[in-house]
Formats: C-alpha cells, structure tokens, sequence
C-alpha cells in the first residue's frame, strides 16, 4: 500500500490539474523544480574566445545524462520567441548526476549563438531535451583512436577524449584540430593540458588561415594524417567539423577503403535562406507520409493534395490554423506576406506557406 | 459610396425604410490594404511585452484557481464560500476567453512555445480542444455571419437572424436562449455534433462517434476533477465544494454566453447571403468580419474578461493578433470604417446585451408581427468596373 501511494499521489495530482499540465504550474513558482520537463540552470559562463562561449548547466531531475559525441537540444528565449538549436556537450560522458558543458560559437549569422555569445548569463533557465544521436564511442573502447575536428565540431570528439582520459584509457590516441587562427582556438589550453598530463595522448591544432606556426597549416591533406597519425589505419576514426573537411576525409578514408572505421557527424550549420526570387526548386519531403514531391512553387497544402495526401484543413487563407503542421526543416515563405521562415521544427500553416527549396514537413 | 433608400419587398409588411450603402469593389478592396497595413505593422511589432502579457495573465490565472480551491476547505463559512466560488469563476473566466480563446486561434504560436501552441492547447472546460478549433476558428471564423453556414448564428436550436425561417418551434427561443446560457460550456461541446442535421437526417450518426469519443473523454476528466476529486480532497466538506464548483461553472457560462452573444447578435449587426460572399476578396472578407461583429465598451479589465471579446471587431479582422493588441488596434480600425462611412458597432454591455436579449425574443415570433430594427445596410459591388 505504501509503496503505491507515490504514484497514487500523482494520478491524483494530474487528475486535480486537468486539462494544464502540472508543470504549467510550479513553472510559475520556480522553472528549475519539474514534473516531467527537462531544463537546465546556467551555473557558469566562459567566454574563452571572442566567438565562443561555454555555458555549464545544471539539469532538472529529469536528465538522464549522455554518451560522449551525443547532441541535445537547447532552447532559449529571444524577444519573446522561444529559439531552439542542437549542441554536443564537450565535458566527459557522465549519468544523471553530472553537469553538461556547452560550447557556442556565434556564427555570422547565428542567430541563437550569437544572442547566446553576447546575452547568456549564470542563472538563465533553458530548456533541454534529452541526449540523442549515434555518434558515440563504441562501447569496447578502441585502442587506438583518431579525432579530427573543425571549427565548433570540437565539441563531441573532445567529450570523447575526456571520457577515455575520465576512464584511464588504456591505448593511444591522436587529436587534430582545425581552427582559422589561434585566436579562435577554443579549448587550446584544454587540450595541452591532457597531452601534458597524458603521455597517450597527442594533440595537433593545424591553423587554415594562419602559417605562421611549426607544424603543417592550411585546410586538410593527406599528409596531415600520414605524418600526425602515421597509424590511422589501425585505429578507430572519429570525425566532426565543416563540410569541406567532412569531405575531405572522408574521401581520404574511402581511397584506403578504410570506411568502416570512420564515425563521423556533421553539425549543421544554420540554413541560409535561398533567395525566394529564383525559380523554384527543391524537393518537399512529407515526413510521415514518406512520400516526396518536386517542389512547384505552389502552397505546401496544395503541393500535399496533388501528391495524394490530405491534411486537415480549413479557411485556406490563413485564419483558422486547422492546417499548422511542424516543418522539420527547410525554408518556406509566407504567401500572404512574403515572410521566410527558414527555422527547423516550428508549426507552420500550410495553406499559406510555400517552399523555397528543399523542405521537410511533418504531415 | 452611395447612399440610397428604398421599401424592400421583404419588408413591405412592416414598410420599414432601408437605407444601403454601397461601396465600390475598389473601395473595398483599398479598405482590404489599410487593413492589410494595419495587421503587418502589428505583427512586425510583437515581442517580449506580449510574451510578458499572456504569460501574466496566466500567472493571476493559476493564482485565482489555488486560491479558490484552497478557500473551498473554509466552505462552511459562507462568506469564504462565495469568495472561493467568485475566485474559480474568475479562472475558469480567464482560462477559457483571454487564456484559452486566443491561444487557440494561434494568436501566440509565433512564440514557439510548445505549451502555448495552438495546437497543443487544451482549456478547462467539457469542449474538447480540437473541436472547437473546428466548429469555432474554421466554421464560425471563415464563414461569419452568412446565414446557413455560419452555425453561431442560432447554434441550430435557435433563431438569430430574420432570414431564418419562422416555424412555431422559435416560440421558445428565449427558453432555448436561457438553457444555453446555463448550460454554456455543455452547448459549445455539443456545437460540433451538429445536432439538428442528425435530426433532420442531414447527417448520419456514424459521424459522430468520433466527435462523441473525444467528448466523453475531456468532459469525463472535468467533471471527475470538480465535482469528485477536489470535492473529496475536502473530505467531509465534500457536497459543499460541489455545490462551490457547481456555482463556479455557473457563473462562468452566465459570463461567456454574455459576452459572445454581444459579439454578432446586437441590432446593427449585419448578416449575408451564400451567394453575397462566393469568390470574395479579402477586401471582402474584412468587410464582411467588420459589419458581422460588435463590441462592447468598458474598463480594461472589462475588456480582459471578456478575452477582449469586447473587441469582436478587431478579433474578427486579426483572428490571430494576440488580444492584447485589440484595444491599440481599435481606434484605428474605427478610424478606417468612418473613412469609409462604415458603422462600427459598439456600445456599453447594458446596452448590447438588451439588444441582444431583445432580439432573441423577436425573433420568436413571425417577421410580419415585428419591426426589424436594423434598417441600414451595406453592399458591395462585386465586380471590378471600367476594366478596359
């Protein structure tokens, strides 16, 4: 009887608040004590580089913690609008009890970093959602290990190397990092301080645009691997950064028929809007339905109907949201008003959106 | 414009002059952009102050029900007993029309807030959700005031409009008016069953049953949330907190049938044709929300429990401007109907509630024993003219 009474307690409460959840309570009170959401408390701020800067939250009860190379969502208010935008945590992988480290960089049009970079405070709360993605170590952790990373792809090869350094690997490793300059080197003295502490461990930082260094410099080749990481061949490959280094190694790898052991994840950088005044294109993916269409410049509703679906709709003029449906990716343009959205996972209207490019809606 | 004056058939047994106004396609479609201006300057404006707004309203929202539920456990003191039934009534007020109401109508989906979405929304009352964004932002909203479509007018059990046909069934629209309004919230669940054209055979019964599935199961968790499980979690006060939570509800449909049927119903309020809106423009469209709507005049704390309801006008123009913006917005849309020598109808709650209620009664009877009141008119010329 005991032991039931918690969930008893609970049934009851949920049965008492009906229709709003309980959290739409206690958020008013105090948004870090939670039913059921998941949020984080901004416990400390670095800004280590003029681009970036490195949050430490303090989940709710909720988090469940992470693998290392594993991404969440982080969602922040902005001028009354709640934003939301994947980051890899970059600390070592820790359970329901640790913290999550972030590091943003501001792109140039970033947004979300950007307001992050210059705003983010300790004491903010923002929402989290839980750890998610294949790109993780494998569980029998491999000897020898290559990361390779560019730019803010640092973040979930470096909790990578935390997490064998955390575990007192037993094996090597080699980490090479892409940054333009040293300036924009987040994490440098991170790094030296593990290979310093850590024999197995050794660290390369190559500058694309900066040659005045010792080492090799400019964007990757070849021998960037043979002579930094002579044994690559043998080890297991962890990749994470831009699309043109992506490529490059990958390619790399694919020439040595070496695939199998390169793990890689591409962070998406934010869509930049194509211009809605250039013929249309694209494709429009239905993502529930699994079907695809070639974008023909019409309403997304319309371009449903014509290929065979049939969404919920109502006024198809834009008053009466039967229609709103989440967009999961992609650009689309607002035919009243001519508006783009070019943000992932929002509620759309289909009667009055169109798609500029590939778009991906949820229906 | 023009103006002309003419006995219309119709109305040649009462001989009751009617005036008409009639604007020019372009007229109106010029009408169409200043409101078109009007709505992108709004929207382009929104912000913080409104996330603020809704999320304050909210807060007092949830500070009403603790309190009124908290205030049931003094129920056997009469006067604490009244202050908790006046604190529920107060959050069921603002959950349903500032909270509820416009949430649903999508007027803060821009601020991706999942809980505020106007899809994901539910309110504390037995209609559930996903219904009522049928029947009311869909049905109501596209097709305001065109009688045989828009089914607001009436809600198939009374009559609202002279061009409904008289039958001696309409002799009780003042009962079938008063039942409605006790009985609010169970009314707007039923709304989109459509009951009178499962009557009439219009509509097959296997229609519903999904309509009836989600109905059973929202008004199921409201009634076993105030009339069993806070009743019993006041124990032995339990027939006390019902009759609390009984009045409550009371109160709170009293208010919203009030309040709604100021919207469209009050004399002076104009209705439509099929025919009059096929093809409209949306210059047309707007006309149409603006001569079907009224509002009321009052404080703006008035105006917040109506759920700026009081701006019908506004709400029916912008559906989905958060409400907080209808008082801004309001002298500047009367501004653009006297512009264009549009009436726009408003008065104090005394006032169009009597004309409401007063016309609910005159409808009752045939059109020959009554006088109709509403004696100007506005019309549109449909067609672009001196198109070389």
């Amino acid at each position: 009887m005991l032991d039931r009474f918690p969930s008893m307690l609970s049934s009851v409460i949920e049965a008492a608040l009906a229709p709003h959840p309980v959290d739409r309570y206690l958020e008013l009170v105090d948004p870090m004590i939670t039913w059921s959401d998941l949020r984080g408390r901004v416990v400390d701020v670095r800004r280590d580089t003029a681009r970036t800067v490195t949050l430490t939250l303090a989940p709710t009860r909720q988090w469940t913690g992470f693998r290392a190379g594993q991404y969440i969502q982080l969602s922040t208010v902005i001028k009354g609008v709640r934003h939301t935008r994947c980051f890899s945590p970059a600390n070592a992988e820790c359970g329901p009890d640790g913290f999550i480290e972030l590091t943003i960089t501001a792109h140039d049009d970033g947004f979300v970093s950007r307001h992050l970079r210059d705003h983010a405070a300790t004491g903010d709360v923002m929402g989290l959602q839980p750890a998610t993605g294949d790109f993780v170590l494998p569980q029998q952790r491999p000897e020898q290990a290559v990361f390779i990373s560019g730019g803010s792809g640092i973040t979930p090869v470096l909790s990578m190397l935390r997490t064998l350094v955390a575990e007192r690997h037993n094996g090597s490793a080699v980490f090479i990092h892409y940054a333009t300059t040293p300036a924009d080197a987040v994490y440098a003295d991170e790094l030296n301080a593990l290979a310093a502490a850590n024999p197995w461990i050794d660290v390369h930082t190559i500058y694309t645009r900066h040659t005045d260094t010792d080492g090799p410099n400019g964007h990757f080749r070849p021998e960037h691997l043979t002579e930094l990481a002579p044994r690559f061949a043998q080890a297991q490959t962890f990749l994470c950064g831009p699309a043109g280094l992506m490529d490059a190694v990958r390619e790399f790898y694919t020439e040595r028929d070496l695939d199998d052991a390169l793990h890689s994840e591409a962070f998406t950088a934010p869509s930049v809007a194509p211009d809605p005044n250039e013929p249309v294109s694209g494709t429009l993916s239905f993502a529930s339905s699994a079907r695809s269409a070639e974008n023909d410049g019409h309403t997304i509703l319309e371009q449903a109907e014509a290929a065979g679906l049939t969404p919920e709709f109502g006024c198809r003029m834009g008053i009466c949201f039967s229609c709103s449906a989440v967009k999961k990716s992609g650009c689309t343009r607002n035919v009243l008003t001519g508006d783009v959205d070019t943000d992932s996972d929002t509620h759309i209207q289909l009667c009055i959106s169109a798609p500029v490019g590939d778009v991906e809606i949820d229906i | 414009m023009q103006l002309s004056t003419s006995t219309e058939a119709d109305d040649k047994s009462t001989g009751s002059k009617k005036t008409e106004l009639i604007l020019s396609y372009e007229e109106v479609e010029a009408l169409g952009r200043e409101l078109d201006e009007l709505r992108a300057r709004i929207v382009a404006d929104l912000g913080q102050s409104d996330r603020d707004y809704i999320y304050k309203i909210i807060k007092a929202q949830r500070g009403f029900e603790v309190a009124g539920r908290g205030l049931a456990y003094l129920g056997w003191f009469p006067p604490a007993w009244i202050a908790g039934v006046g604190s529920l009534a107060v959050s069921k007020i603002l959950d349903n029309m500032e909270i509820g109401h416009n949430v649903m109508h999508g007027q803060y989906d821009w601020m991706r807030e999942p809980s505020l979405n106007s899809r994901e929304f539910e309110w504390d009352t037995v209609c559930p959700a996903d219904q009522w964004r049928h029947s009311h932002n869909y049905m109501h909203h596209t097709f305001t005031n065109i009688v045989g479509e828009d089914r607001d007018i009436g809600y198939g059990i009374m009559r609202m409009d002279r061009d409904q046909e008289w039958n001696p069934y309409y002799l009780g629209n003042l009962l079938y008016a008063s039942m409605l309004m006790v009985g609010f919230e169970w009314g707007v669940m039923l709304h989109d069953l459509e009951a009178e054209n499962i009557v009439q055979g219009k509509r097959k019964w296997t229609d519903i049953k999904g309509l009836a599935k989600g109905m059973w199961r929202k008004a199921s968790k409201q009634v076993l949330k105030d009339y069993i499980v806070f009743p019993a979690l006041t124990g032995p006060l339990f027939p006390i907190t019902v009759a609390g939570n009984v009045s409550a509800n009371l109160v709170r449909n009293l208010w919203t049938f009030s309040i709604i049927f100021c919207g469209h119903f009050p004399s002076g309020v104009q209705t439509f044709t099929p025919e009059e809106c096929e093809n409209e423009t949306k210059g047309q469209w707007y006309l149409r929300q603006m001569l079907g709507s009224a509002n009321i005049t009052g404080t703006p704390l008035f105006h917040i429990m109506s759920g700026n309801l009081s701006h019908q006008i506004e709400h029916h123009l912008f559906p989905d401007i958060p409400a907080n913006r209808y008082p801004e917005i309001a002298p500047e849309v009367r501004a653009i109907c006297e512009k264009h020598g549009l009436p726009y109808n408003t008065g104090t709650f005394s006032h169009q509630i009597f004309s409401t209620w007063k016309k609910i009664a005159k409808l009752s009877l045939p059109n020959s024993w009554t006088e109709d009141d509403d004696n100007f008119s506005v019309k549109v010329e449909r067609e672009r003219k001196g198109v070389a």
